[in-house]
């Protein structure tokens, strides 16, 4: 059988289903954003710039909580630490100056990473963009039409929206805990910022709770080193 | 600059690095193995204590109030594989239902 070269088509076609189900993401961070606070400008802005669902929803709800922007973007950014290691990942096979390589890993997530995987660790960089492009469209457009939905719901409490943003980041947890060691980093995680609560002000216990992490240092060796 | 602008230059200029530093740097080399080990857990954890502060945290305070309802539902979907958006929803529904019938 003749080897194919892939194109950016390919990417995006595989991304399709995938695009479908950020974008039921994308939908429910615009509805929570607002309930949190952002209007609409800086809502759709932070979908544009960031393209990071957890990273976006824990920023917005611990604003939405009282957090300072500190303690947000501190999460934020702790969330999208593994875009280094998958970054890495990635970037041997990456083409261009590198400029143009670091704008290629702008549309690096879990999804389109996932994608582009073509085992033992080799990625395909058209693949990756096409996917990337994909789901980043899926990811705005989506986030527009939330903030949308958002203007015309009602009180959230009454509708239940504030229990939406554990359920959802329960769905991204489920998603990444495919071990024992992750497992008991959520649960120690979990404890962590619960005990915390009631010492530092909001934001803070999510913070507090990545010193969990350093455990890791005491697992050299990592059979699946980043989560996919 | 209001809190919510400060938050969404910050993470984004944030994440703009964290993306794009591996790939401009490039070099193929791999993380340290310890330090992978930690990157790891790190997703896991933070995910926990958003769930846990969402749920159960009132500014300073622990309370058990209708969104732990939501989460046990939400719970419930999960382990029955339920697509993301109904894990949502059925936790909405939980937390809104008991609001209205009490």
């Amino acid at each position: 059988m003749l080897m194919e070269r892939t194109t950016y088509v390919d990417g995006a076609r595989r991304a399709w289903p995938l695009a479908i189900a950020v974008g039921g993401f994308g939908l429910t961070y615009g509805v929570l954003a607002r309930q949190a606070g952002f209007d609409p400008l800086q809502t759709i802005i932070f979908s544009l710039t960031t393209f990071a669902g957890s990273a976006q929803f824990a920023a917005v709800s611990i604003i939405g909580d009282g957090g300072t922007a500190v303690a947000a973007i501190t999460a934020a950014l702790l969330l999208n630490a593994r875009y280094l290691p998958i970054g890495l990942s990635v970037a041997p096979w990456l083409r261009g100056r590198p400029l143009a390589r670091a704008a290629q890993g702008q549309v690096v997530i879990d999804e389109s990473w996932a994608v582009s995987h073509l085992g033992g660790g080799r990625y395909d960089p058209r693949l990756l963009v096409g996917a990337g492009l994909t789901i980043y469209a899926a990811w705005v457009l989506a986030s527009v039409v939330g903030v949308l939905a958002g203007e015309v719901l009602g009180d959230p409490e009454t509708l239940g929206l504030d229990a939406a943003f554990p359920a959802l980041f329960l769905a991204l947890l489920a998603g990444q805990v495919r071990e024992r060691g992750l497992l008991l980093a959520a649960l120690a995680g979990g404890v962590v910022a619960l005990a915390m609560v009631p010492v530092v002000p909001p934001g803070v216990p999510i913070v507090a709770a990545s010193v969990v992490c350093l455990a890791g240092l005491r697992r050299p060796r990592v059979r699946d080193a980043v989560p996919a | 600059m209001s809190t919510a602008w400060i938050v969404v230059l910050g993470a984004s200029a944030g994440t703009l690095l964290l993306k794009g530093l591996a790939p401009a740097a490039l070099g193929g080399r791999e993380l340290p193995p310890r330090l992978t080990g930690v990157m790891a857990l790190l997703g896991p954890a933070l995910l926990a204590a958003l769930i846990v502060t969402n749920t159960f945290a009132s500014g300073r305070d622990v309370v058990v109030d209708p969104r732990a309802a939501g989460l046990a539902a939400a719970l419930v979907a999960v382990a029955l594989r339920a697509p993301v958006l109904v894990v949502i929803l059925v936790a909405a529904v939980t937390a809104g239902g008991l609001r209205a019938i009490t």
